[in-house]
């Protein structure tokens, strides 16, 4: 196993820390704005069920499960990137 | 399963295994539906699915025994990411998500949603900031990480205390859960049905530990979710929503939206005072009106302060966490994330589903088995009215004295929705078995991991690491399994006391994980410049603060500081461990140079995990 140098850790936490970021923007927005709305988005209607409604009941877990299957590629493709990925 | 090469074809086949096991298990309730047609009493299904069950995986228990450290606390480190997933799922939603949650929504509408949001966000931070590195970093329990990262005993020992403290919490809830759902099912007085659940729980770990819990909880997952699932897809087609009843739901939310002005929902006021089975716990009538949202601002800050505390303390809550130390690997762990919110979610926006179907049941004037504006006579002769009024899990009471029963003179426990929920449909009483068994899964499978956990830091962190180091490998494993029983006991011990409703404990153990742990476990990856003080300034007065304030407004009857009550009071610790981790981090010596390169270590995949395989 060859040594990782400095440099390569750097460019692969800033690629990270970027990558985490942007997920915790996204989790945000559907944790919290969305919810916070509920009311007027309920003027709004999603395969019948009001919108606010329907964010929490069923719209912001959708988003959650693809977000984290999201994640777990990108930084998969992160690791090889740096060629700090475990090896198989 | 002893020896290494068995164990890896044991791994290989386990697609296979639990395929098989999931066809045994339909058989199973194919033949109970047979009997049930010939005659079989009611009683007599309820007793089999539980007991056979629980017999099964106390036998899956049994073969997972073993006497080795590495497979005893992290299952060997060879769970697949998919199957981790599942014994994730299944150890996470517990007696509250499968039990409670519907009925919660039920009674709460929206707002009670904030539950639902909440518990299933959380996996997010869990995914980005935890999971995989505290997977590199090798660990066997949660404060051994805080333990080596941070240095020192104080700051070991004070992350087991906020452990146990959220654990037991939650542990005390599940076993209570187990109680009353055995003590429905098997016609035993509650007292008994606890201490019958907790055979069954300790069967499951202490001969295996975490291997065992590993491969009982995707067994469980297994019963639980086809529990769930099967009464609401068999609702949504009966009353003739459509095939797959989350995406018929709809529909049922708008129907329902008409049927609550029919019956005057939220403007009839509750007719009488209704004391229910635990004394003081009230039962409520349904007032709130399912899709409608509040209006104000302070609604919507206590919707999102709620969904704050569940996501972070799903975050920090170590029996969770610790399933994440048995995959093979960094990636693995990754993926199995993803995997376990998956399975919940399947659960998760099921319930809101479910919710609305067994509400229609109940209120919709079309359907043979509404009760609201019938008749008293009528309604009072129903099966399913009569035998939860016995127990005083639900009343009626003619209020206005005019012989109809209205909205406002139906009081029920909003924890029976979901097991009442076959019976008050008109289902066959097979799915009731089926649904019962599917609780007492929940349940145990969450107490188990949670015993686990508890256990586990004491035996490992306490004893182990602190009390007696040249411990050898034979001591440490039995002194875990008899901390398993004691710690066990006084949950049981606790539950039979039935201190407060399921629920309102288990919003507790969120909020006691995420003001003493959440900080010192992100920043820990996250901020390099965090220190062994810091750490401890944060986990003390962080769990300090949200303790005194949970006192405050629970206990000493003080006043709520804007809407922050006792399901929300991480809100007020994890700020306060947040400002004291930083400053305190600030005002010492930064790390020193071997606990800086164990960070980096931490945040790359590749080589050795930082600590020993064997430790």
């Amino acid at each position: 196993m060859s040594e990782i140098t400095p440099e390569v850790r750097e460019g692969h936490w800033s690629k990270t820390k970027t990558l985490t970021i942007i997920t915790l923007v996204i989790w945000f927005i559907f944790s919290f704005v969305v919810h916070w709305f509920a009311d007027s988005l309920n003027s709004m209607s999603f395969l019948g069920f009001p919108l606010g409604f329907y964010m929490a009941a069923q719209g912001s877990l959708v988003v959650f499960v693809v977000l984290i299957f999201w994640l777990a590629y990108r930084q998969n493709k992160i690791d090889e990137e740096f060629g700090v990925a475990e090896e198989d | 399963m002893a020896d290494a090469s068995s164990n890896n074809t044991f791994i290989d086949n386990l697609p296979k295994i639990y395929g098989m096991y999931t066809g045994g298990f339909i058989v199973f309730i194919l033949l109970m539906a047979v009997l049930e047609q010939v005659g079989v009493s009611a009683e007599a299904i309820g007793i089999l699915f539980v007991a056979f069950t629980v017999f099964i995986y106390a036998g899956i228990g049994w073969l997972s025994r073993t006497m080795q450290v590495e497979a005893y606390y992290v299952a060997g480190r060879q769970v697949p990411a998919v199957f981790n997933g599942m014994a994730t799922a299944a150890d996470w939603m517990s007696g509250a998500s499968f039990v409670a949650m519907a009925g919660g929504i039920y009674f709460g509408g929206h707002g009670y949603l904030a539950f639902v949001v909440g518990w299933t966000g959380g996996y997010v931070l869990v995914a980005s900031l935890m999971a995989p590195y505290l997977r590199k970093f090798g660990c066997y329990t949660v404060p051994d990480y805080i333990g080596t990262r941070y240095g020192g005993n104080s700051a070991r020992l004070m992350a087991v205390i906020v452990l146990a403290v959220a654990s037991f919490t939650y542990v005390t809830a599940q076993i209570n859960a187990t109680g009353t759902i055995a003590s429905r099912a098997l016609q035993i007085p509650f007292e008994v049905g606890v201490w019958f659940g907790l055979l069954g729980i300790l069967l499951c770990s202490m001969l295996g530990g975490m291997r065992a819990v590993t491969w009982t909880q995707v067994a469980q997952y297994i019963v639980l979710i086809i529990a769930y699932l099967v009464p609401v897809f068999w609702m949504s087609n009966k009353q003739d929503f459509g095939l797959i009843p989350q995406f018929a739901a709809g529909d049922a939310v708008a129907r329902l939206k008409e049927l609550e002005e029919l019956h005057q929902i939220g403007t009839l006021k509750p007719l009488a005072s209704v004391v229910g089975s635990e004394g003081f716990l009230k039962l409520p009538s349904l007032v709130k009106l399912h899709s409608e949202a509040g209006t104000s601002a302070m609604d919507a800050w206590k919707f999102v302060t709620l969904v704050a505390c569940m996501m972070a303390g799903t975050a920090s809550l170590p029996h969770i966490l610790m399933r994440y130390f048995t995959t093979p690997s960094v990636k693995a762990a990754r993926t199995s994330v993803a995997w376990s919110l998956f399975f919940i979610f399947l659960l998760y926006f099921t319930a809101p589903a479910l919710a609305t179907f067994t509400k229609l049941q109940v209120l919709d004037p079309n359907l043979a088995t509404s009760i609201i504006g019938k008749s008293f006579a009528e309604v009072q002769s129903l099966d399913w009215i009569q035998k939860w009024g016995a127990v005083n899990f639900l009343q009626i009471i003619d209020g206005n004295g005019d012989g109809i029963l209205q909205i406002n003179e139906f009081f029920m426990r909003g924890d029976i929705v979901v097991l009442a929920t076959p019976e008050i449909a008109g289902l066959p009483y097979v799915i009731s078995g089926l649904v019962a068994a599917g609780g007492m899964a929940a349940a145990m499978s969450t107490a188990d991991g949670l015993l686990l956990a508890i256990a586990n830091a004491l035996s490992h962190d306490l004893y182990y690491k602190m009390i007696d180091p040249t411990a050898d490998t034979k001591k440490r494993l039995l002194t875990a399994r008899i901390l398993l029983i004691i710690i066990g006991a006084a949950g049981a011990a606790i539950a039979s006391m039935q201190l407060t409703s399921i629920l309102g404990a288990v919003a507790w153990a969120f909020d006691f994980a995420c003001s003493g742990l959440f900080f010192p476990l992100v920043l820990g990856v996250w901020w390099k410049r965090a220190n062994r003080q810091g750490a401890l300034a944060g986990m003390f007065f962080g769990f300090l603060a949200g303790t005194l304030y949970l006192i405050h407004v629970r206990f000493l009857g003080g006043a709520e500081w804007i809407g922050i009550d006792h399901l929300r009071f991480g809100i007020i610790g994890m700020p306060v461990s947040l400002v004291a981790m930083v400053v305190v981090s600030l005002m010492t010596p930064e790390p020193d140079e071997e606990t800086q390169k164990m960070v980096d270590d931490m945040r790359i995949p590749k080589g050795e995990t930082v600590l020993s395989a064997t430790h």
